[in-house]
């Protein structure tokens, strides 16, 4: 093809893109159509480029391979892919994650009854989300080996804190009238707790719990870097990238990504339900 | 003279800010100890005291935090080792271990800089189109649900096959993770002039370059300056990371990897300590920026 014919045909559909995401976007913003298509319709043209731009221009497919090679690679090792997902997401992710946020809730609704110790704890708790927490990756796999254990082990330290902050921020979110409503029903606290307090904290509680789906997915694919069992999704990046077989890296990046996508959309679904009062839902559906 | 009134009153009140601080950490000092008798114990006995006739608990402890490669090194190693890595070197050897920090905060920093450029561009055009809005704004979110630090290794290998080495493909990946609260902070920064504003500006015939730089702009630094710390911790995060599948020979994150790799755990602890120290200067530089570009509106 020549370079003429080439550049023609790429601006073509590059007009063609533009308008039709165009033509989708001024549409009614409540529709499905609009709110979901556009987005899902400018990804595809990205999409089509990529593959055009790849094959025309002979990118070496180490560089960036095609998105179709991509495809070929998820399909064809889909077995293998599944059992990283299983090792990584199934295990080191959703066990850290559950532990580490239990735990930062429970610590938290703990200390909220001693202002000496939030006072402590707090500046803490600020200071480690400024310490690049993943460092400890190393240790945790020389303490608890290769397995899952040491990847849940970085998760549950890097999901702690954010969790704690956002429990104690939410715990403090009820006001004094409230509080001094329930004291009025003779309330004691741990009825307050349960009916005013902890569902006046749901919506920070939720931010937390978003913020650290996709810390954990970070600590547990990092972690893999400094060893692991012959499975898991960051083994899977780190080793085949080592040995330049970009389809299957890509594969299993989009399978993290999906995972990851998945866990937030799951936490963002279960948050609708759960605080549907909340000026931010209340009337969303 | 002496402290005046008010100079004491806030002394004391930094009193009372920093007790409840200190108690905490004295706690966690000494949980620390005790946690490395209990976690050494088991070499110690195994390698040292299982040979001798007798021995009593004080050998015990004494040995746990002395070890060479303690599974958990005391604090005070730590700070010994720490202090060696900072002060007994000079300063380009490669044990040094603030050559490692500047090595990896220079990488943080060009990260940093091309992170915050990008997401301010994507900001002004997400606020500026409709369509680009609708477009392109959810896929901004939605590459943060990415595990972005996964992408590292390739990055890595992509830019070296493309024969760039060294700090760029580092700050690369710190871009990556600078650029999401960045935009997203600067979109809602932009846009957070009411209509009232945007009306008197209108008034005033300004120009729709003269409404940007004089209304938007200044309204968004109070929503830049946080997420620029969010952004510059994150971005330190990255250029660790970007160290570790290279092989890369400096670095915070070269000295980690060194480290596991031949058992140092002190290595370890002193390269988490001085990153540490690195993510609280960084995101100090960016709050004294904050102080003084914000004038009035210290938050």
């Amino acid at each position: 093809m020549s370079d003429a014919a080439l550049f023609g045909g790429l601006a073509l559909l590059l007009v063609v893109a533009v308008f039709s995401v165009r033509a989708l976007a001024i549409r009614d913003e409540q529709s499905a159509v609009g709110r979901f298509g556009t987005p899902l319709l400018f990804g595809f043209w990205m999409l089509v480029c990529w593959q055009v731009l790849v094959q025309a221009l002979d990118v070496p497919q180490v560089l960036l391979p095609a998105p179709t090679l991509v495809g070929h690679s998820l399909v064809a090792s889909f077995g293998v892919l599944v059992s990283d997902f299983e090792q990584t997401v199934l295990h080191s992710v959703l066990i850290g994650l559950v532990v580490g946020c239990s735990l930062g809730f429970v610590v938290g609704v703990l200390i909220d009854r001693s202002p000496f110790l939030q006072r402590g704890l707090l500046p803490v708790a600020a200071l480690a989300s400024t310490v690049p927490l993943v460092g400890i990756a190393p240790i945790m796999v020389m303490w608890f080996g290769f397995d899952w254990h040491s990847k849940a082990a970085v998760v549950v330290v890097m999901t702690f804190f954010p969790m704690l902050v956002n429990t104690l921020a939410g715990l403090a979110e009820s006001g004094h009238m409230e509080r001094d409503l329930m004291r009025s029903y003779g309330a004691g606290y741990w009825r307050t707790l349960v009916s005013l307090r902890i569902p006046v904290a749901l919506p920070f509680v939720f931010n937390g719990l978003k913020i650290n789906s996709t810390l954990a997915m970070i600590g547990a694919i990092v972690a893999e870097f400094f060893g692991s069992p012959t499975s898991g999704l960051g083994f899977r990046i780190s080793t085949e990238a080592a040995r330049l077989n970009m389809g299957l890296v890509w594969a299993a990046i989009l399978v993290a990504a999906l995972a990851g996508s998945l866990l937030y959309g799951l936490l963002g679904w279960i948050e609708r339900r759960a605080t549907f009062w909340h000026p931010s839902f209340r009337g969303a559906g | 003279m002496a402290l005046t009134e008010r100079a004491r009153g806030r002394l004391g009140e930094a009193g009372f800010r920093a007790a409840p601080v200190l108690a905490v950490l004295a706690i966690v000092l000494v949980l620390w100890y005790a946690l490395a008798v209990a976690l050494n114990a088991a070499q110690v006995i195994e390698r040292t005291l299982s040979s001798q006739p007798r021995w009593g608990a004080l050998d015990l402890i004494r040995l746990t935090l002395s070890m060479n490669r303690p599974v958990l090194p005391a604090p005070h190693q730590i700070a010994l080792d720490f202090f060696d890595g900072v002060f007994g070197w000079p300063l380009d050897s490669p044990r040094n271990l603030l050559f490692h920090a500047a090595v990896t905060s220079s990488a943080t920093l060009l990260g940093f800089a091309m992170g915050t450029a990008l997401g301010a561009v994507l900001a002004v055009l997400i606020v500026h189109s409709r369509t680009l809005e609708r477009s392109l704004f959810p896929w901004v979110i939605a590459s943060q649900t990415v595990p972005v630090l996964a992408i590292a290794p390739i990055v890595i290998v992509i830019l070296g096959s493309m024969g760039m080495t060294g700090v760029f493909p580092k700050a690369v990946i710190s871009m990556y993770l600078c650029f999401f609260p960045v935009a997203v902070a600067l979109v809602k920064g932009l846009r957070s002039p009411g209509v009232m504003e945007l009306e008197l500006l209108h008034t005033y015939a300004a120009s729709g370059r003269d409404t940007f730089w004089k209304l938007r702009v200044p309204a968004s630094l109070p929503f830049l300056f946080p997420s620029l710390r969010v952004g510059i911790a994150a971005g330190l995060v990255g250029a660790i990371v970007g160290e570790l599948p290279t092989g890369a020979q400096a670095g915070l994150g070269a000295r980690l990897l060194t480290g596991s790799y031949y058992g140092n755990t002190v290595q370890i602890w002193s390269a988490l300590v001085m990153s540490a120290l690195l993510g609280l200067v960084l995101t100090g530089a960016v709050a004294l920026a904050e102080r003084l570009l914000t004038p009035g509106g210290k938050r």
